[in-house]
């Protein structure tokens, strides 16, 4: 049975796009096979994330328009050959995303996919309500900071009430997990972070996993490289431990260090 | 030795009173949006009883939730046709 994951946060630049590719990416290395799907109609990043941008040739929208056939539009990643992404339009109108439209699409990529992996665009709108609307789950990424979180909330919500498992299932409503990213354990000792248990407390949905804070993220989109493909990275590792909990593997919660020595570390000639 | 310099911050404890703010702040959040979703529900409901025994306007029922901390009030508010209309009509 395929599944639908929607990445959402309601607030933006949360790291939601760096989730889909390194979630999509980590599915695939699995074998699963697995399509990221970008609803952020007029920006377009997830390909560029992805680093298949100069191989786009159709998109969703076009698909939805009846312009192209699905098959035409999803690009397959040259790393993986159980990964595809289907990119959006840089379009900007935005009622380009129809429901129906939508549900079709999915509709088709359950038969092929065993993932489809949709990242929502910010905000609660259009887009982001069409991104959640047919999801089976949620992942809610999330930062430890106060507006991301209130958002977060705030968009858990609306999985409880605005979807199709919501207003039309009968079964179980979309299954929320937390994805606490750009995590700074430093600040986090320092007091000036939010801790994991108390954003826990709050929004009180299960953990998928703690993203920390790292250089290496910028250095994967740089070269268009989903970051579970950096073996070094730090977020990487912890990318890989959430995509084993999201397949339902019981291991234990860690934030794998950072790689890059502390000033103190690289004086005493510690540094790895 | 560089433990210690390293378990002695300076806990600004910001991050303590984030929480704080966010638990209220979340607590209001939340029963506006429980408001939200009943108000609607409970329009309807309330107009369809008053439209078996008298014949009103579709928007004619209006209803405001107000809360408060030591008190809540629920005002209700239906528009019906006055006597006289009645009488013409
Ligand atoms: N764990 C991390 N460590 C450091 N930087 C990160 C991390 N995660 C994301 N970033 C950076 O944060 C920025 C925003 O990330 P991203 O584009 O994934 O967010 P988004 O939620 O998709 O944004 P939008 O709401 O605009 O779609 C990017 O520059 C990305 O490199
Ligand atoms: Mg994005």
């Amino acid at each position: 049975m395929a599944k639908t994951i929607v990445v959402t946060s309601g607030k933006g630049g949360v790291g939601k796009t760096t989730s889909t590719a390194a979630i999509g990416a980590g599915l695939a290395k699995r074998g699963h096979k697995t399509v990221v799907i970008d609803f952020d109609v007029g920006l377009r990043n997830l390909d560029l994330i992805m680093g298949c941008e100069r191989r786009v040739v159709f998109d969703l929208i076009n698909v939805i328009q009846g312009d192209a056939k699905l098959k035409q539009a999803l690009v397959k990643d040259r790393r993986l050959d159980t990964l595809s992404v289907l990119p959006t339009s840089q379009t900007r109108d935005k009622d380009a995303l129809t429901p129906e439209g939508v549900e079709k699409v999915l509709g088709e990529l359950k038969e092929e996919f065993d993932y489809i992996i949709c990242d929502s665009p910010a905000g609660i709108e259009r887009g982001a309500h069409l991104a959640m609307y047919y999801a089976d789950e949620a992942i809610v990424v999330t930062n430890p900071e106060v507006s991301s979180v209130r958002d977060s909330d705030r968009v858990l919500g609306l999985l409880n009430s605005k979807t199709w498992r919501a207003e039309k299932g009968d079964g179980d409503p979309v299954k929320a997990h937390l994805l606490l990213t750009r995590y700074d354990t430093d600040r986090v000792a320092k007091g000036e972070m939010m801790p994991i248990d108390d954003v826990l407390e709050i929004l009180a949905i299960p953990l998928l996993g703690i993203i920390p804070e790292s250089t290496t993220v910028l250095r994967a989109s740089n070269v268009g490289m989903p970051v579970v493909m950096d073996e070094k990275s730090n977020a990487g590792r912890a990318y890989e431990d959430a995509v084993s909990r999201l397949i339902g593997e019981q291991i234990e919660m860690r934030i794998p260090p950072e790689e890059r020595p502390s000033l103190l570390r690289r004086f005493l000639g510690r540094g790895a | 030795m560089f433990r210690f310099l390293r378990q002695q911050p300076r806990r600004s404890d910001s991050a303590k009173a984030a929480k704080e703010r966010l638990q209220i702040l979340l607590a209001h959040d939340r029963s506006d949006r429980a408001r939200d979703d009943l108000l609607p529900l409970l329009q309807r409901d309330i107009l369809e009883v008053v439209k078996r025994h008298m014949r009103v306007d579709s928007d004619a029922v209006e209803i405001k939730l107000q809360r408060g901390d030591d008190m809540s009030s629920l005002e209700i508010n239906i528009e019906v046709p006055d006597a006289q209309s009645r009488q013409a009509g």
